[in-house]
C-alpha cells in the first residue's frame, strides 16, 4: 500500500500545483497550497510506517505551520480586499517590475 | 477490505482535489476541500497514524476549513468566475508544469522504493504497533515530542503566537488620522 499512497501524494500535489496557477482568486490560490502541504503529510505518514514515528510528527508540526500560515495569510487577504475591493491576484501589481 | 477502502479514499480525495481547482464559487471549492481532507484522514488510519487522523479532521477539516469559510463569506466573494481562471498561454503553461511535477514525483516514488524499505521496514511497523500497544495512540506521538523533539515542539508554540498577534495587527481596520 506503501506505492499507491506516494502516487496519490504526488496526484494531489500536482493537482494543487495546478490551482495555483491557474486561479486567480487569493482565497483558492490559498487552499490549493493546503492541498499541497495535505500531499507532503500524505507522503510522510505513508513512509513513517516503514521508517519510524517520526515522520508523524513531523506532519504534526507541518499541521501547526499551516494553521499559523492561513491565518496571516487570510489577515493579509482581507488587509488587501479592504484596500483594492478586490481578491483577484491580477490586481495586486504595486510590486511588479 | 483494506484496499478496497484505500481505493475509495483515492478516488475521493483525487475528485476532491480536482473540484477545489475547477469550482465555481470559492464555497464549492471549500466543501470539495473539506471532502478531500476528509478522506486523506481515512488513508492516515489506513496507515495506524490515528492521532494524526483525529487532528486531521479537527483543526484541518474543522478549524482551518471554517476559518476560511469565514474570510470567504466576509468578503462576500463568487460573483466573477470568469475572470478567475488565467486562459490561453497560461493554461498551456500551466499544462506543462503539472505534467512535469506529477511525472518527476511518480519517478521518484515508484520503483524499487517500497522493496529497499520493506526489508527492514516490517521491523519498524512491528515497533511502533508495540508502542502503540504500550503507550496509547497520542503517547506514541507525544513521548518524543516532549523529549527529543521539545526544543522544536517550544518554538511552534512561539511560531503560533507570533501568528495570532500578526492576525490581529493585520486585520485590524486602520483608524483615520492615526496611521
Amino acid at each position: 500500500m506503501l506505492t499507491p499512497a506516494l502516487l496519490l501524494s504526488a496526484a494531489l500535489f500536482a493537482i494543487g500545483t495546478l490551482g495555483v496557477i491557474v486561479r486567480r482568486n487569493a482565497i483558492i490560490i490559498f487552499l490549493c497550497i493546503e492541498l499541497q502541504l495535505n500531499a507532503v503529510n500524505l507522503a510522510f505518514v505513508a513512509l513513517s510506517r516503514y521508517t519510524g514515528i517520526e515522520g508523524q510528527l513531523y506532519v504534526f508540526f507541518v499541521m501547526t505551520v499551516a494553521a499559523a500560515e492561513a491565518a496571516v495569510g487570510l489577515a493579509i487577504i482581507i488587509s488587501i480586499f479592504r484596500h483594492y475591493e478586490t481578491v483577484n491576484v491580477n490586481k495586486f501589481n504595486v510590486l511588479k517590475w | 477490505m483494506t484496499d478496497i477502502l484505500f481505493i475509495l479514499f483515492a478516488v475521493v480525495a483525487v475528485g476532491g482535489a480536482i473540484g477545489v481547482v475547477i469550482g465555481r464559487s470559492p464555497v464549492a471549492s471549500l466543501l470539495f476541500m473539506v471532502a478531500t481532507l476528509a478522506s486523506v484522514a481515512g488513508i492516515y488510519v489506513l496507515f495506524e497514524a490515528h492521532f494524526l487522523a483525529a487532528i486531521q479532521v479537527l483543526v484541518y477539516a474543522g478549524a482551518i476549513m471554517v476559518l476560511f469559510l469565514f474570510v470567504i463569506m466576509l468578503l462576500n466573494l463568487g460573483h466573477d468566475y470568469r475572470a478567475d481562471l488565467r486562459y490561453g498561454s497560461w493554461s498551456l503553461l500551466s499544462l506543462v508544469v503539472v505534467g512535469l511535477t506529477a511525472g518527476v514525483l511518480m519517478q521518484g516514488f515508484s520503483g524499487d522504493l517500497e522493496a529497499d524499505l520493506l526489508e527492514n521496514g516490517a521491523a519498524a511497523a512491528a515497533a511502533i504497533d508495540a508502542a502503540v500497544i504500550e503507550k496509547g495512540a497520542v503517547g506514541v506521538i507525544a513521548d518524543p515530542l516532549f523529549t527529543d523533539y521539545v526544543v522544536a515542539f517550544e518554538l511552534i508554540g512561539l511560531l503560533l503566537l507570533v501568528a495570532i498577534v500578526a492576525a490581529v495587527v493585520l486585520a485590524k481596520p486602520r483608524e483615520a488620522g492615526k496611521d
